[in-house]
């Protein structure tokens, strides 16, 4: 054992190791939290995600079960395979969690969206906004001679489609719910 | 069977309820009235602190020590801030502690009253659970369901929050047994074929390791049992973290000495070189798998878990059994035992004989001085002269920690209490009072370095107050020694802000509180001056004048693999070492 060869720069001045951890590919998972609905729940989720230094890309909550007191948080989330699957056994190890389901991995799951995208402009701008919503199916839920609000379902990109359309159009401002998933079939 | 009666009084029926004999804690203006209950009863003991930190660290060495749950009483805002640092403590170890603090009245949560903080937001990262109750009717079943958390599954800290006006408040007391069923049920048994799989690799392995961590003392005495019978029975090299110590008793013929950072040569060269690695309870700690690309290399790596999320955290293993280590080893053993008790005997024979060319370097070894005394000296004579003894050993965090684990030997679970995930200055001294107090009449040591058991000495009066004779062994250095080691060794010597400057008077110090005091430095006395300390009828502390710059070894430099270990006679290379610009 001679003395050891520390190159300048290297970690091993730290008291910890500080080694790249993303070097493997990084996929999108889609995950669904039933948890009781008590005070701080959501709370405990999302600080588990910011306290581990885990991505959130999309979350929504709601109780869905209102007997039970039951709430599914719906969370889209990056990271290795090695990190997705430490996020759900952390996520499981919650005590207010009742069950975590990794809806990427059951199967293409079903993923929607609902925006509100305000769109402000007149003359041949304003109908070719028109012309593209009946494209994509969407709602006109408000309207003033300058300005349309339109109401929009379907998987994110869908949306993000949308919004890029609009963009040059007179596009104001987009509010998202975020995703909510379900898994297809039985 | 339901009872009306205040919150107040419901907090003391559901401890009594819930076998708790002893609560340390500290009054303020939000606990008052649970307070008051405590002046009117005699079954649950207060123990007194003087810093709510204490509390927790007290709590902890009661139940690191007894296997039950420590209790904390603290008030809101700094009560329960002060409350932090132990609660993180408690939750890296794994031990369970129900800690109630005091809130200010439901009406004014939010106003930023006086004493008022967002205990259960602040602690939500530090507990394993916490709740605020807002209602008489749910403090008996909050309660329970408390101690229900913190004692299932992979222990931890719970904490309860109880807003003044819900004390106040009469409400229905329900029992234990009453509380419906919590969703909340860990699974303890592992699965049968993993546990056939792993009985599988025993019986073939050819240079096969345990490594064992806290969760076997976690699981109880009966684990420890278990373990001894299968390691023996199997004959395999035994080694363990810091947090394991004792489950396998030191005296055994297959133990190999802690592993890791400043593991014994024997124990990490035998973790890098095996074939099969069976952790049993530990969790892959940064300070055991150095860089973890190197990590034991070629081995098959099976690992025995009640917590899922500690399963492939770090190191990719094999084969996971999720489940109670009792349980686990049990039904190991039991398959084991069925199918005939087999292992390779000619390669294991082979793996001793390699282990035992490792244990003959003896890393330990280190040069001795007839003109001071040595730390690991000290602690040798301390080991010699109490062993066998019903002997308690607490420690602080540093050098000293990391020696006492070294040249300490111990024989039994639940002997050995230290702040190993957080590393907290300051644990030692209070956790030696709480284990004292679950133990009256045993010897309860502290081995401390001067720097961390001066961040929590304000403990001196509980200690004098409460009649606990422990003993406070203080191997001063008058240097933040592995503060110092690591600047010695890694920043050219630069010792910045690493000496104890301006340190009392130990023994006049003792004195104040009514406390022996012993100071020694000469190691022609040591012996009678330890025998001293064992003797007195009362708390010591004693100050033991050590080598100022004597370095912890062995040592794996952070980011380097187990056989890449420093040894003391390695140490002066590693220092002139031209590439550690």
């Amino acid at each position: 054992m001679a003395a050891l060869n520390i190159k300048k720069g290297s970690s091993s001045h730290s008291a910890y190791d500080l080694r790249d951890f993303h070097s493997e590919a990084v996929q999108s998972h889609t995950l669904a939290v039933i948890v009781d609905n008590e005070a701080g729940v959501l709370a405990r989720v999302i600080g588990l995600f910011s306290g581990r230094g885990y991505n959130i890309d999309s979350l929504t909550v709601a109780e869905v079960d209102h007997k039970g007191h039951r709430s599914r948080i719906t969370v889209v989330t990056r990271g290795t395979v090695a990190v997705v699957e430490q996020i759900k056994a952390q996520l499981g190890r919650i005590v207010p969690v009742h069950e975590v389901l990794d809806l990427t991995l059951a199967g293409q799951a079903v993923e929607r969206e609902l925006a509100l995208i305000k769109v402000v402009g007149t003359g041949d701008k304003r109908i070719e906004a028109l012309r593209l919503a009946e494209i994509f199916r969407a709602n006109v839920v408000d309207s003033t001679l300058e300005s349309f609000v339109f109401e929009l379902t379907g998987p994110p990109d869908k949306i993000d489609a949308f919004a890029d359309l609009m963009r040059p159009l007179g596009l104001l401002d987009v509010a998202r719910t975020g995703v909510a998933a379900l898994s297809r079939g039985m | 069977m339901s009872r009306q009666m205040t919150g107040a009084k419901m907090v003391i029926q559901a401890l009594k309820d819930q076998g708790v004999e002893v609560i340390f804690g500290y009054p303020g203006g939000a606990v008052l009235p649970i307070y008051d209950e405590i002046f009117q009863q005699n079954d649950i003991r207060h123990i007194l602190v003087r810093h709510e930190q204490a509390a927790l660290h007290m709590a902890e060495g009661y139940a690191r020590s007894t296997g039950k749950p420590g209790c904390v009483l603290v008030t809101s805002g700094p009560g329960a801030t002060n409350a932090v640092t132990g609660l993180t403590d408690a939750l890296l170890d794994s031990i369970p502690l129900v800690v109630i603090s005091g809130q200010v009245p439901t009406f004014m949560i939010g106003t930023d009253g006086f004493q008022e903080a967002d205990t259960v937001g602040i602690t939500r990262p530090c507990t394993k659970h916490n709740w605020l109750v807002k209602d008489a009717d749910d403090v008996a079943e909050t309660l329970h369901q408390a101690f229900h958390v913190a004692t299932s599954g992979r222990p931890g800290p719970v904490l309860v929050d109880l807003p003044k006006d819900v004390q106040f408040a009469t409400g229905t007391y329900i029992e234990p047994k009453q509380v419906k069923m919590s969703h909340y049920q860990p699974k303890v048994k592992g699965d049968i074929e993993a546990i056939t799989r792993l009985v599988e690799l025993i019986e073939t392995a050819k240079k096969p390791v345990f490594y064992t961590g806290g969760g076997v003392i976690n699981s109880g005495p009966g684990a420890s049992q278990l373990l001894r019978e299968l390691v023996d029975g199997a004959d395999f090299p035994i080694t363990s973290t810091l947090m394991g110590l004792g489950a396998y008793p030191a005296s055994g013929k297959n133990w190999l000495g802690m592993l890791g950072m400043h593991g014994l040569y024997e124990a990490n060269l035998a973790m890098h070189d095996c074939d099969l690695m069976i952790n049993v309870g530990a969790r892959f700690d940064d300070r055991i798998t150095g860089r973890v690309a190197d990590f034991s290399p070629e081995s098959h790596k099976v690992h025995i878990d009640i917590d899922p999320s500690s399963v492939n955290k770090i190191v990719h293993v094999h084969l996971p059994i999720i489940g109670d280590v009792g349980h686990v080893l049990e039904d190991v053993l039991k398959v084991w035992k069925a199918r005939g008790r087999k292992t390779d005997k000619a390669s294991l024979a082979e793996w001793h004989t390699q282990v035992n060319e490792w244990r003959a370097v003896r890393c330990l070894a280190y040069t001795n001085s007839e003109k001071t005394i040595k730390p690991q000296y000290a602690l040798e004579r301390l080991e010699a002269l109490t062993k066998g003894r019903d002997r308690y050993i607490t420690t602080e965090v540093g050098q000293h920690q990391m020696w006492a684990a070294q040249y300490l030997g111990f024989e039994d679970p639940n002997r050995w209490m230290t702040s190993g995930g957080l590393g907290t200055m300051g644990y030692g001294f209070p956790a030696s009072i709480g284990v004292q107090v679950a133990h009256p009449d045993a010897l309860v040591i502290n081995v401390a370095g001067e720097a961390s058991w001066l961040m929590n000495m304000q403990e001196l009066g509980t200690a004098t107050q409460f009649r606990t004779p422990v003993k406070q062994f203080i191997l001063n250095n008058e240097r933040l020694g592995m503060v110092r080691q690591w600047q010695e060794l890694l920043h050219g010597e630069r010792y910045s802000q690493s000496w104890s400057e301006s340190l009392p008077d130990f023994v006049k110090l003792a004195e104040a509180f009514g406390w022996k005091g012993i100071i020694c430095d000469n190691p022609a006395d040591l012996d009678d001056a330890i025998m001293e300390m064992i003797n007195h009828d009362g708390p010591v502390l004693f100050d033991c004048l050590v080598e100022k710059h004597e370095n912890c070894f062995p040592m794996i430099p952070s980011g380097k693999p187990h056989n890449e270990m420093l040894l003391a006679a390695d140490a002066d290379a590693f220092k002139e070492g031209a590439s550690l610009v």
